[in-house]
C-alpha cells in the first residue's frame, strides 16, 4: 500500500499570505469589481438620464388642455385627448382579445400538452412570437386585414396588438400553472371533478396572481407599441372612436409630432412621451408588486 | 494497484498510535498539539445564535469527527473554520479560532490564503465543468506558478494520494462529469489536497455515495491523516467511530462532549451523548 | 381527431387512477368513474378549445411567413437574385435592392451587442456577487425598467438628447485622436451629424442591455451554491469563481441570452428610425448615416402605394428580416431551453 504513494509528510510549498501572485489575483478581482460597479452605474445613469429628460421636457409643456383638447394643426391650441382615447380603446380591445387566447394557449401547454410533440412546437412558436419584431406583425395584419377590408382601421390596430399580447400571456400562464403541485390537481380530479372544472376552479384560482401579472405586462408592452400601428390603425389627427376607420393613438401621434418641424408639436410629443412612459413604468411596477405579494407557500 | 483497496484498519483506536508503511510513531507531544483551537466561539445567523461558546481543539494530524442531530451546529462550525460563512451577509462569528497563534475569524485574515491552508470537501461531489486534469490544476494555479512538468507531477501526485489515479490516468483530458459519483468525490479530494493544505474539512463527504464508494473514501481519510489534520462532519456514527481519533458531540449549538472515539461511543460522560449514540433521537 | 380523443380519455383515466391511489379509497374511484360519463362532453369541448388556441398560435406564425412572402413575391420575381445583391433603392426608377438595409441591420445590431454584453455582464456580476441583499431587488428592477420604456421614447430621446451629445462630445474628440491613423480615420471619419450607425447602435445597446443582463443574472443565480463554495474553498477570488465555475456552467444560457438581445435589436424599429439618418449608403465610418430593414419599412411605407413594386419590395425586406430574426431567436431558444424546460 505504501509503495504506491509518497509517504512522509507533504513538503509544503513556500507560500506567504501576501505573495506577488496573491496580490496580482486580488488586484484583478478588484478591477473586475470596479468594472461591475461602473457597468451598473452606466445602466442606472441612462435610465436616470432618460427619465430626467422626459420629466423636464414633458412637464415644461404640460397643461391640462392636453387631456381636454384633441390634436390640432401647428400654431393652434391643441391637446392629445383623441390620441389617448384611441390608445385606451385599442389597448383595451387588444388585451380583451389577446389575453383570453393567451390564457387558453397557456392552459393547453401546461395542462394538456406538457411533453407532447405538438405542445413543444406551440411553445417554440409562441416564444418566437414573443420576441419577433413587432413591425412584422404590423405588416402581417396590413396584408391580412387592411388590404382585404379596403383601408386602415382601428380594428386592424386592435388585431396587431392582440397578436402581441398572446405570447406574453402564454408564457406567464404556462409558467404559473406549472408551479401548481400535481397533488392539487389529483385531489380535485379524485373528488370526481371533470378536468375542465378542475382547471377553471382550482388551477386558475391558484395561478391567478401570476396570470394577472402577465396581463399587466402585456398591457404595458402594447400601450407603447408604435411600429405595428403604422400599418394598421395608421393614426388620425381628428377625433375618432370609429374602429372601422383610421384611428389615432398616442405613440403614433408622438412619432408624427416629434418628427415634425413645429416647436409646439414637438413640445406636445414630449408631454405624450412622459404620459406614456409613466403609464408603462407604473404598470410594470404594479405587475411586480402583484407577483411579490403572492403567498410564497401554498 | 489492488493495494489501494485493501481494507485499512477501521476500528478507531486513538489511544494507540498505529503505524502505516514506513511511518514513525507519533510522539505524545505531537498528538496533543492543536492545529486549530476554538475558544468561546459564538456564531450567528442574523439574530439566531447557532454556536454557543464552543471550545474545541483539533489535534495536528488526527481526525476529529463531529456528530450530532441536524441543526446542532456541527456543519456551521466547519464553515467557520475556512470562513465560508463570510460569503453570506448576516452571518458572523465571535470569539477566537486560533491557528498558528492567529485568530482566523478576524477581519484582517486573507481569506484566499486561509482557504489554501484549510481545504474543504463537500456533501456532494462538485467537479467543475472542465477536464479531470484542469479540475486538479485549478486550485494549484491559483496559488503557485508551476512549470508544465511540475504541474503534471503535482496533478499525478494528487490523484494518486486520492486513490483515483488508476481510474483517471487514461482520461485526464476528458470532462470530469463523466466519472461516477464516488470517483468524482475522490477527484474533489485530489483537487483539495493538490493545493497542499494543512487542514482538510470534510462535510458529510459520503452522504451522496453508495457503500463501496463510502468505504473507499473512509480508507482514504485514514491514509490522509498522516499528512493532514482532518475534521469530518458526519451523520453516521459508525463512520465517526471508524475514521475519527477524537469525536465531538454537538447539540443545539453547544459542544456537549469531546473524547477519543472509543471512549465517547463506549463510555459517554453526558446523558445527551448517551441518548444520541443509542439512537433515542436523531 | 379520434386519436386525440382517445388520448384524452386515457389521460383522464390515468389521472383518476393516480388520485384514487392517493386517496386510497375505492369510493372516490367509483365516483370519478360515474362522473366521467356525464362530464366527458364538457372535457372534450374544453380540450378542443384550448387545442384550437394552440393551433391558432401556429397559424399566426405560419400566416406571417406566408403573407410576407406573398407580399414580397412581385419584388423577388422582378429583381430575382439581384434583390439580395443590389445596393440600389430608387423609388423613381423603381429599382430596389436589400443590401444596404440588411448591412445596416446587421452592423447596428452587432455593434449594439458589442456595447451591451460587457456592461450586461458587469450588471449581472454586481447583482449576483457584489450587491448587498437589500439593493439587489431595486437595482434589478431599475435595470429591467430600461426594457419597459417604449421604443418610440428611445427614438425621441436619441434624436433630441443623445445625438447632439454625440455630435459635440463624442465624435470630434475621437476624430481628433484618430486623424492621422490610416484605417481608424476612415472608421471614425465624416461630418458630425450626431445621427447615424453609431448612435443607433448605442441606443439599441441600452435597449437590449436589460434582456441580456437579466438572463445572465437569472442563470448565474441558478448555479448551485455548493459549486461556488467548492471554488471559494480552494481559495479562489470572486472573479475566479465566476470565470472558472459560473460562466462555464451557464455558457449555453448566456449565449442564448445574448442571441435574444440580438434578436430584439435586429427588428427594433422606432428607436432606430429616429436616429439612423435614413441614407441609402454604405460608408466605412461608424458615424455615417445609414438604414436598417425596419427603418426603411417604417419610413418608406407611407410613400408606397398599394400594389406598387415599392410596397412589394418593403414586404420582401420584411420577409428577409423575419428569416434573420427567426434564425437568431430559434438559436437563442434552443440555448436557453435547458433553463426553460425545468
Amino acid at each position: 500500500m505504501a509503495d504506491a504513494v509518497p509517504t512522509a509528510t507533504v513538503p509544503r510549498p513556500m507560500r506567504q499570505a501576501n505573495s506577488a501572485l496573491g496580490r496580482r489575483r486580488k488586484r484583478i478581482d478588484r478591477v473586475v469589481s470596479v468594472f461591475a460597479y461602473v457597468s451598473t452605474a452606466i445602466g442606472l445613469f441612462f435610465l436616470a438620464w432618460l427619465l430626467v429628460t422626459l420629466f423636464g421636457r414633458g412637464f415644461a409643456a404640460f397643461n391640462l388642455s392636453v387631456f381636454t383638447l384633441s390634436t390640432a394643426p401647428p400654431g393652434s391650441n391643441g391637446g392629445l385627448l383623441n390620441a389617448m382615447v384611441g390608445t385606451l380603446i385599442q389597448t383595451a380591445l387588444g388585451t380583451a382579445i389577446g389575453a383570453p387566447i393567451g390564457l387558453l394557449v397557456g392552459t393547453y401547454l401546461a395542462e394538456y400538452a406538457r411533453n407532447t410533440w405538438l405542445g413543444n412546437v406551440v411553445r417554440f412558436v409562441s416564444d418566437i412570437l414573443l420576441s419577433a419584431p413587432s413591425i412584422l406583425i404590423g405588416l402581417f395584419v396590413y396584408q391580412l386585414i387592411v388590404i382585404n377590408t379596403g383601408g386602415f382601421s382601428g380594428w386592424a390596430g386592435v388585431a396587431a396588438l392582440a397578436i402581441i399580447v398572446i405570447p406574453v400571456v402564454v408564457r406567464t400562464t404556462e409558467d404559473m400553472l406549472r408551479l401548481i403541485p400535481d397533488t392539487l390537481r389529483e385531489a380535485a380530479i379524485g373528488l370526481g371533478s371533470p378536468k375542465w372544472v378542475m382547471i377553471r376552479f382550482v388551477c386558475y384560482r391558484a395561478a391567478m396572481q401570476g396570470i394577472i401579472t402577465g396581463v399587466l405586462l402585456a398591457i404595458a408592452r402594447i400601450a407603447g407599441e408604435t411600429a405595428p400601428l403604422l400599418f394598421t390603425s395608421l393614426g388620425n389627427l381628428n377625433w375618432s372612436t370609429n374602429l372601422n376607420e383610421a384611428m389615432p393613438s398616442l405613440p403614433i401621434t408622438i412619432y408624427q409630432y416629434a418628427a415634425s418641424p413645429y416647436d409646439d408639436w414637438i413640445a406636445l410629443a414630449w408631454v405624450g412621451a412622459l404620459i406614456i412612459t409613466i403609464a408603462v413604468l407604473a404598470l410594470n411596477i404594479l405587475a411586480r408588486y402583484v407577483i411579490r405579494t403572492e403567498p410564497s407557500k401554498k | 494497484m489492488s493495494n489501494d483497496s485493501q481494507p485499512a484498519t477501521v476500528v478507531a483506536d486513538p489511544g494507540t498510535t498505529r503505524s502505516f508503511g514506513g511511518m514513525t510513531a507519533r510522539s505524545t507531544e505531537e498528538l496533543n498539539t492543536a492545529r486549530i483551537e476554538c475558544r468561546n466561539l459564538d456564531f450567528f445567523y442574523g439574530d439566531n445564535r447557532a454556536l454557543k461558546s464552543v471550545n474545541l481543539r483539533f489535534p495536528e494530524r488526527q481526525v476529529t469527527g463531529m456528530i450530532g442531530p441536524s441543526g446542532c451546529g456541527k456543519s456551521t462550525l466547519l464553515r467557520v473554520l475556512n470562513r465560508m460563512f463570510s460569503l453570506y451577509p448576516g452571518q458572523r462569528a465571535t470569539g477566537e479560532v486560533l491557528m498558528d497563534g492567529e485568530n482566523i475569524i478576524s477581519d484582517k485574515v486573507d481569506l484566499n490564503f486561509l482557504r489554501a491552508r484549510i481545504g474543504m470537501v463537500f456533501q456532494k461531489p462538485t467537479p467543475f465543468p472542465m477536464t479531470i486534469y484542469e479540475n486538479v490544476a485549478f486550485g494549484i494555479k491559483l496559488h503557485e506558478k508551476l512549470s508544465k512538468r511540475d504541474m503534471d507531477e503535482r496533478v499525478e501526485w494528487s490523484l494518486r494520494r486520492a486513490a483515483i489515479w488508476d481510474e483517471a490516468k487514461d482520461r485526464l483530458h476528458t470532462n470530469a462529469m463523466g466519472l461516477s459519483g464516488g470517483q468524482q468525490q475522490r477527484l474533489c479530494i485530489a483537487r483539495t489536497i493538490a493545493v497542499k493544505p494543512e487542514v482538510i474539512l470534510f462535510d458529510e463527504p459520503t452522504s451522496a455515495l453508495d457503500p463501496i464508494s463510502t468505504l473507499k473514501i473512509e480508507e482514504l481519510i485514514d491514509e490522509l491523516k498522516r499528512d493532514f489534520t482532518i475534521v469530518i462532519v458526519t451523520h453516521n456514527m459508525q463512520q465517526a467511530a471508524r475514521c475519527a481519533d477524537q469525536v465531538a458531540f454537538f447539540f443545539l449549538g453547544e459542544m456537549i462532549e469531546v473524547a477519543p472515539a472509543a471512549d465517547l461511543f463506549t463510555r459517554p460522560k453526558h446523558p445527551k451523548t448517551q441518548e444520541y449514540i443509542t439512537g433515542r433521537f436523531s | 381527431m379520434g386519436m386525440r380523443r382517445g388520448g384524452v380519455g386515457v389521460g383522464i383515466v390515468m389521472q383518476q387512477a393516480a388520485s384514487a391511489a392517493v386517496l386510497g379509497s375505492q369510493g372516490a374511484g367509483g365516483r370519478a368513474r360515474r362522473a366521467r360519463k356525464s362530464t366527458r362532453l364538457g372535457d372534450q369541448i374544453f380540450e378542443a378549445i384550448v387545442t384550437g388556441a394552440g393551433l391558432l398560435v401556429l397559424s399566426l406564425l405560419g400566416g406571417i411567413i406566408v403573407l410576407l412572402f406573398i407580399g414580397g413575391w412581385p419584388a423577388f420575381r422582378e429583381f430575382g437574385f439581384d434583390f439580395f445583391a443590389s445596393t440600389e433603392w430608387d423609388s423613381v426608377r423603381e429599382k430596389f435592392g436589400a443590401v444596404i438595409s440588411v448591412y445596416g441591420t446587421l452592423v447596428t445590431s452587432i455593434m449594439a451587442i458589442v456595447f451591451a454584453v460587457p456592461v450586461a455582464f458587469g450588471v449581472a456580476y454586481f447583482l449576483t456577487e457584489l450587491a448587498p441583499e437589500w439593493l439587489k431587488r431595486p437595482i434589478g428592477i431599475a435595470i429591467e425598467l430600461l426594457a419597459a420604456v417604449p421604443s418610440i421614447i428611445y427614438g425621441m430621446w436619441g434624436l433630441f438628447v443623445l445625438a447632439p451629445v454625440i455630435a459635440t462630445y463624442v465624435q470630434p474628440p475621437i476624430q481628433d485622436l484618430t486623424m492621422d491613423i490610416p484605417i481608424l480615420q476612415d472608421l471614425f471619419g465624416g461630418p458630425a451629424f450626431g445621427i447615424g450607425i453609431f448612435t443607433a447602435a448605442l441606443i439599441l445597446a441600452i435597449m437590449i442591455l436589460p434582456f441580456i443582463a437579466a438572463t445572465m443574472r437569472d442563470v448565474f443565480m441558478q448555479v448551485p451554491a455548493i459549486y461556488k463554495e467548492s471554488a471559494y474553498g480552494l481559495g479562489a477570488t470572486k472573479w475566479e469563481v465566476v470565470r472558472n465555475v459560473v460562466i462555464p456552467y451557464t455558457s449555453s444560457s448566456v449565449v442564448g441570452g445574448i442571441m435574444l438581445g440580438l434578436g430584439r435589436a435586429l427588428g427594433e424599429t422606432m428607436a432606430v428610425t429616429f436616429v439612423i439618418g435614413n441614407a441609402n449608403a454604405i460608408s466605412p465610418s461608424v458615424f455615417a448615416t445609414g438604414n436598417t430593414i425596419a427603418s426603411v419599412i417604417a419610413l418608406e411605407f407611407p410613400e408606397a402605394l398599394q400594389g406598387s413594386l415599392k410596397l412589394s419590395s418593403l414586404l420582401a425586406l420584411g420577409f428577409i428580416l423575419f428569416v434573420i430574426s427567426f434564425i437568431v431567436l430559434a438559436a437563442s431558444r434552443f440555448m436557453l431551453r435547458p433553463r426553460l424546460a425545468k
